[in-house]
């Protein structure tokens, strides 16, 4: 089976991590964000996986040379020369997408989720008709595309209703779809929307289903969803009781913690719940650790509280310090001793001498 | 071998005999000074360890010819009795009296009503102290000025930003002759950057013959029209003497700021001592925070034995009561003051602030700028903070986004910060316990 990842571009809503590295690269829950795509791809039977992007950054293919030789499979990068919209992708990718007559899955590279690209596939052979959307269950429908289904029909689509007024329905396009190759005929190579143009038709035509999603799902494109989507992904390790997970330290507190083997905790600390601490990471004495992720290489120093906040790579983290409210730190920035920070999005390589009252970027 | 007795004006009839006196206010006054004057009597509140007043006294117990020292306010009897006991077993040469005035009577007034208290003993020079001043002091070499230059009167004055002299008595003096030409209190338009510090010496001869011209000119002139117009300030003095119309009609009232120096300057040989050292007033509760850091920087470069030593976590100057117990692994300082029976948990942070008497900070926890009041408690990884304030300012607030706020964070008596809270430019009146973070409010 073959898979269409669509990444897109530099990823500026993630930054500052994005100044650093392309945003598949960035390290949700410990492991890239590509990697538990390619994982669980890997795991249904997928052999070909196509990577949708509009730049082509090196550092990217590092990486994946590495994957291909760990799983076995075949990655290969879709470059546009234009943005294509999220339909145009997967005709510039037809000649691997039709390698076979096997259906290919499509995925946004921003979701995270628990994928299940298996149950999906047995779905979509089950049905018979031409494509499968995962959709997700949501609080709030009034603010996404709802999902309408055929009268008295389970998973046929009838209709979309883009942020409806009135209670249709409370599924939504989750960003992951199942799809035969006959698809290709009907996505022609221009810049082109497979939510706006090429689903619609499918339904128009019967020919498009809908596979409800277990579990949590978010779109972790930006900071605060990033956050959010760590606690959703730690209390999904919870539950499924992962191994991952640290358990059993004095200074766990509520649990949901993933602590990298390699990375030191001092005496004294309270970490959790919702903390993700990555390799190499050094964090003090007297630290207060909620809600937050550390990434690889940073350091905590004694008696800092961090709360709502991503510690990029290589960062310092001050004694006393408190850094909260979505704060974003990039690579290589220093926060000094004591001072505080209030959702301040700081770029790779400063160094802060000054509180941060009020949320700002740090230039 | 004889024992060299201190030269005292009783022992010793050659030097001439000086007494001192130190105005203290009353407690409808210290207002400004909430909320801790709401516990405590500001001239009583602890700053580098001492009572504020205390640092008056160490300041005149260092002048020989000083035997009588009166302090002078409104403030009921009981209010000093302690603390005047304790600084007669600690000042041994001086001897401190409390003369309390059953109506507010202005500086001036005060010192006129006791005159007869004062002038037993025909003393020769008389200080006059405000006790809201924190500053070194420097008695010995204000008198010197005044037997040098044969003065009536000597004021004490210092230096400040054009901007922030308009708030004070300014002084203009002759460069060359340090003579004072004119004294005016708290000018609309910039006269001179050279401002009064509170701080007085006068002749006995001068002083209280001053005060009775001033009184009678008082009682001379209609109680409305008793300021100083000029042509482009007609209206604001008019409306100043509308405001205070209650204790203008008061013949007792007279302030030696307004009513006595400005006359001084025209009629007396009247000399103006600029300290270069430091000098606050304290009149906001913020401004505690500043006092103890220069008191206790003077304490430092005096090699005061009562500061804590420096250490990797003591970073001085800082004063540790002796009956405070502050875990080895908490870091403080600079400019950090800790109350009787205090307790500082591990890991906590404290810089440039003021903890009170039986307050509690957790571990962990970190305090900057700040003055937690009596008995209040700081929760383990809370953060209570205050904004630094320029040195050369004399401002204890500060503007943020277009609020003005306090500077310093101030708990009162007995409050409580939660765990992990953040209590950050707040003053937080007694009994309260704070659950939530906090920024830019006053908790009533």
């Amino acid at each position: 089976m073959k898979a269409l990842i669509l990444v897109g571009g530099f990823g500026t809503r993630l930054r500052p991590l994005t100044l650093t590295l392309p945003k598949p690269l960035v390290e949700f829950g410990n492991k890239r964000m590509i990697l538990h795509q390619i994982e669980a791809l890997a795991a249904a039977g997928v052999t070909d996986i196509v990577l949708a992007v509009n730049y082509r950054p090196e550092v990217m293919e590092k990486h994946l040379a590495e994957y291909e030789k760990q799983f076995g499979i075949n990655i290969t990068f879709s470059i546009e020369t234009e943005p294509l919209g999220t339909a145009g992708p997967l005709k510039l990718a037809e000649k691997v997408l039709r390698k076979d007559d096997t259906p290919f899955f499509v995925l946004n590279s921003d979701v995270t989720c628990d994928y299940p690209f298996e149950q999906l596939a047995a779905f979509h052979k089950a049905h018979g008709d031409e494509g499968t959307i995962v959709v997700t269950k949501v609080e709030e429908p009034s603010k996404y595309g709802v999902i309408v289904h055929k009268p008295n029909h389970p998973s046929r689509i009838d209709r979309f209703v883009e942020k409806p007024v009135e209670f249709v329905g409370n599924r939504i396009n989750a960003g992951m779809y199942i799809l035969n190759t006959s698809v290709l005929d009907r996505i022609e190579l221009r810049p082109t929307s497979i939510e706006q143009e090429t689903f619609p038709a499918m339904v128009r035509d019967g020919q498009l289903h809908s596979f409800d999603l277990e579990g949590f799902w978010m779109d972790v494109g930006q900071p605060k969803d990033f956050l959010t989507g760590t606690c959703l992904y730690l209390s999904h390790l919870t539950k499924k009781g992962s191994k991952l997970l640290t358990t059993g330290k004095p200074y766990i507190y509520g649990g949901n913690v993933l602590i990298d083997p390699t990375a030191k905790i001092g005496e004294n600390c309270r970490i959790g719940p919702n903390v993700t601490i990555g390799p190499n990471v050094v964090v003090g004495d007297g630290v207060r650790l909620q809600r937050c992720v550390l990434l690889e290489n940073s350091k905590v120093k004694d008696h800092a509280w961090i709360k709502s906040t991503i510690v990029g790579w290589n960062s310092t983290v001050g004694r006393w310090a408190r850094l909260e409210n979505v704060t974003v730190l990039g690579d290589d920035v220093t926060i000094g001793d004591e001072i505080y920070v209030n959702g301040g999005s700081v770029l790779p390589h400063k160094s802060i001498k000054a509180n941060v009252d009020v949320p700002a970027i740090i230039m | 071998m004889s024992l060299q007795i201190p030269h005292r004006g009783k022992t010793n009839g050659v030097s001439p005999s000086t007494k001192a006196v130190i105005l203290v206010g009353g407690s409808s006054r210290g207002t400004r000074f909430r909320p801790l004057s709401l516990d405590v009597p500001k001239p009583l509140f602890d700053v580098a360890g001492h009572p504020i007043i205390w640092h008056c006294l160490t300041a005149i117990d260092k002048v020989p010819t000083i035997q009588d020292v009166y302090v002078i306010g409104y403030y009921e009897e009981s209010v000093f009795r302690d603390f005047i006991k304790d600084a007669s077993t600690e000042f041994p040469n001086l001897s401190i009296k409390y003369l309390r005035e059953y109506q507010a009577l202005g500086t001036a007034g005060g010192l006129y009503h006791f005159r007869d208290a004062i002038l037993k003993g025909s003393p020769q020079h008389i200080f006059v102290l405000n006790s809201d001043v924190c500053c070194s002091f420097p008695l010995n070499e204000m008198l010197k000025m005044f037997r040098e230059k044969d003065a009536e009167a000597v004021i004490l004055g210092t230096r400040v930003s054009e901007e922030a002299a308009s708030n004070f008595g300014c002084i203009v003096s002759d460069p060359h002759t340090r003579r004072v030409l004119h004294y005016v209190e708290k000018p609309e338009s910039y006269i001179s950057n050279l401002i009064n510090c509170g701080v007085y010496l006068f002749s006995s001869d001068a002083l209280f013959p001053s005060i009775r011209s001033a009184m009678k000119r008082r009682a001379d002139r209609p109680a409305r029209l008793y300021s100083y117009p000029s042509s482009d300030n007609l209206e604001n003095s008019f409306i100043q003497t509308n405001d205070d119309d209650e204790s203008r009609s008061n013949d007792g009232v007279i302030r030696l700021e307004q009513d006595i120096l400005s006359d001084m300057a025209d009629n007396k040989t009247f000399f103006v001592y600029e300290t270069k050292d430091f000098w606050r007033q304290i009149k906001t509760a913020g401004s505690a925070v500043p006092a103890n850091a220069l008191y206790l920087q003077k304490a430092w470069q005096n090699n005061s034995e009562e500061l804590a030593k420096p250490s990797a976590n003591i970073i001085p100057p800082v004063f540790i009561h002796p009956t405070a117990h502050v875990d080895p692994t908490a870091k403080l300082g600079p400019n950090v003051s800790i109350g009787p029976r205090a307790t500082v948990g591990a890991g906590v942070r404290i810089k440039e602030s003021i903890v009170l008497e039986d307050a509690e900070i957790k571990h962990d926890a970190c305090v900057l700028y700040s003055i937690i009041g009596w008995n209040s408690r700081v929760g383990a990884w809370a953060r209570v903070e205050g904004t630094p304030v320029p040195v050369t300012s004399h401002q204890t607030s500060i503007i943020k986004n277009g609020v003005k706020v306090q500077a310093i964070t101030i708990l009162g008596k007995e409050c409580g910060v939660g765990d992990e809270v953040r209590v950050q430019n707040c003053v937080c009146l007694p009994f309260k316990e704070l659950k939530r973070d906090v920024a830019n409010e006053v908790i009533m």
